[in-house]
């Protein structure tokens, strides 16, 4: 249909983590790995086979994965905690608010196959409110790199910042959307696709969906801006006012849920600087059993789901 | 320090007493089989699924389903009806095939799983399928729940018995040690815990991840009466789950083989969530059907 779908080829994100994660890990004798019977699921067979005594398996017990992060930030090493993110922050969520984001830690907490990625497996296994729960965490970042080469940079900065981190490392199939010479930078959005009518803004899956969505428009004649938003905290308020003034209109997209994810936080900083014409895209109830692009077929986070919505307003 | 008194259960006898033994085995066999044979075709069927785990804890499902538990499939709700909670909700498709075959939906359902829109979703989900009393998938959940139902029990003019299972590598969960602790305090005799000790987690075996042996003393140190069984054992499982409910709760740790019944997917671990090729489906059901 779109230039996207047909030709490019698509990517796991978790991939490229490892890879990072690995070539790092090389040259930081401080980087471990620390995951909850998650080995093969987190990707980090190779990780583990270079570094056996640098990947701390704890089993299947989340709070104290998040907690021995914590005791291994404090002891100068740089964890990376990798679960699936449902487990991950749901069931560590105090754990991630004590230990690692009062704390102040530098714990890179990833979750793994977020969104609806693990479709079939149902709501228990959606890690669609992360967005909500780790964005209301002072001290805590929220990362979401939307291809491989964001993914690389991403953990490359996650390891060299001082903060604590959340870093969404999704396994959905994605295709390279970032312009080889931008490199990724907490809390600025990239500009993908420049335009006047209304601005689409989307983070990891929902970006090459967007730039998708960009095309569907154009064809009827509407310009559509894209914005990557690889940061939803601390958000890129900046380039959401730019775009709200310069386009009047903005749609958010997310493997998330509407209530407290990208597009509320997006929601609250026009409301309050420069009120906008807005769609937020996102889940917006427990799903239905289905698979993955069942799923988002179903919340309208398709590329033509975004571009009705952007329709919608500009009607 | 207060003690909490234990109320003294009318023995409700197990629920097929009246037949004789080999009867009720035999019965707990068809059921197995019926289960197992549904779970590969549902697997097969979705694509996905947890076989390994599904055949785990085939022989207990069926043992509890056929003989043990007092539910009514067509009065699903029955307020005095025994209480059964899968902690392990990953093996969902061995327990809507228990369900399905014990009455409580049809048969035919089974060929939804994992369909866009089924009720049979990846994980239980007690708001679609008749006969889930709790929503399960997250490791860690079924115990607690379990706790509730029998204290709940205890407070109820007609009490029942609640029977709750849950993975060996689960029990890293400490959600599951604060529920011990508490069942143990409250000394609830109708709770009986059934561990599928099955020695595999997803990713390895459970004593090179977070090691849980010495697991029977260890419940007994937490207050638990404590039952080894072979959990493939239909008679010896009868035997445990129908005792009389005692003094305090009953853990049940029932020594399994992680995809018992199909020789290449016996207690191994990449079959924690594997799906059988065409030819290995085949293969399994010639094994299943023998
Ligand atoms: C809280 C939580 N963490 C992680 C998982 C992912 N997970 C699903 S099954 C499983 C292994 C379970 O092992 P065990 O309890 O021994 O079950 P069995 O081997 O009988 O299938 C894991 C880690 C989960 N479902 N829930």
């Amino acid at each position: 249909m779109t230039a996207v779908q047909e030709s490019a080829p698509t990517f796991d994100n978790r991939q490229a983590f490892a890879e990072e994660l690995i070539r790092l890990a090389r040259q930081d004798p401080r980087i471990v790995a620390v995951c909850n019977d998650s080995v093969g699921s987190s990707n980090l067979g190779a990780f583990q086979k270079e570094f056996p005594d640098r990947l701390i398996n704890v089993g299947i017990a989340e709070q104290d994965m998040v907690g021995v992060g914590a005791g291994l930030a404090n002891g100068g090493f740089i964890p990376f905690v990798c679960a699936a993110g449902p487990f991950l922050t749901g069931r560590a969520l105090e754990q991630i608010k004590a230990d690692v984001a009062y704390s102040n830690f530098h714990v890179v907490l990833c979750a793994m196959s977020p969104g609806m990625a693990y479709g079939e497996l149902g709501p228990t296994h959606h890690s669609i409110e992360d967005f909500a729960w780790i964005g209301a965490l002072d001290n805590m970042t929220i990362v979401v790199p939307a291809d491989p080469q964001q993914t690389r940079e991403a953990v490359a900065w996650a390891a060299s910042t001082d903060k604590p981190v959340y870093l969404r490392v999704g396994r959905f199939k994605v295709p390279a959307v970032t312009p080889p010479d931008v490199t990724f930078e907490l809390g600025r959005a990239v500009t993908l696709r420049e335009g006047g009518d209304v601005t689409l803004i989307g983070t990891g899956t929902t970006v090459s969906r967007a730039l998708e969505a960009a095309d569907l428009l154009a064809a009827q004649g509407f310009e559509a801006r894209v914005l990557n938003m690889a940061t939803v905290k601390p958000l890129d308020e900046a380039a959401v006012l730019a775009a709200a003034r310069e386009t009047g209109r903005v749609v958010t997209a997310e493997e998330a849920t509407t209530r407290g994810g990208l597009g509320s936080m997006v929601a609250h900083v026009l409301a309050v600087n420069h009120p906008t014409p807005m769609r937020t895209l996102g889940v917006t109830e427990f799903a239905p059993t289905g698979s993955a692009a069942y799923l988002l077929e179903h919340f309208h986070l398709t590329a033509r789901g975004i571009a009705d919505a952007a329709l919608e307003l500009l009607r | 320090m207060t003690t909490i008194p234990s109320i003294r259960m009318p023995v409700r006898p197990a629920r097929l007493a009246s037949l004789d033994a080999a009867e009720r085995e035999e019965q707990a066999r068809a059921l197995s089989r019926s289960v197992r044979l549904s779970v590969l075709e549902m697997i097969e069927h979705a694509g996905l699924g947890h076989i390994g785990g599904d055949f785990s804890v085939t022989d207990i499902l069926a043992t509890l389903f056929s003989s043990v538990l007092h539910v009514r499939p067509q009065e699903h709700d029955w307020p005095e009806r025994d209480r059964f909670i899968l902690s392990k909700g990953h093996a969902a498709a061995a327990l809507y095939a228990a369900l399905a075959h014990s009455g409580f939906f049809p048969v035919s359902a089974l060929g939804t799983f994992m369909d866009p829109l089924s009720m049979l979703n990846g994980h239980p989900n007690r708001n679609k399928v008749l006969g889930i009393e709790t929503n399960t998938g997250p490791l860690g959940h079924g115990l607690p729940v379990a706790v509730g139902c029998a204290i709940a029990s205890e407070l109820s003019p007609q009490p029942w018995r609640t029977y709750v299972v849950l993975g060996d590598g689960e029990l890293q969960e400490g959600s599951n040690w604060e529920a011990i602790m508490t069942a143990a305090h409250r000394r609830l005799g109708t709770l009986t815990a059934v561990v599928d000790r099955n020695r595999l987690q997803q990713g390895a075996r459970t004593e090179d991840t977070n090691s849980l042996e010495p697991l029977a003393d260890k419940w007994r140190a937490f207050g638990w009466e404590v039952h080894e069984v072979d959990g493939h054992d239909h008679a010896a499982l009868y035997e445990v789950f129908s005792l009389a409910p005692g003094e305090r709760p009953r853990c049940v740790i029932a020594h399994t083989v992680k995809g018992k019944g199909v020789s290449f997917i016996e207690d191994r671990v990449e079959w924690h969530h594997k799906v059988p090729s065409r030819e290995q489906v085949e293969q399994a059901r010639k094994e299943l059907e023998a």
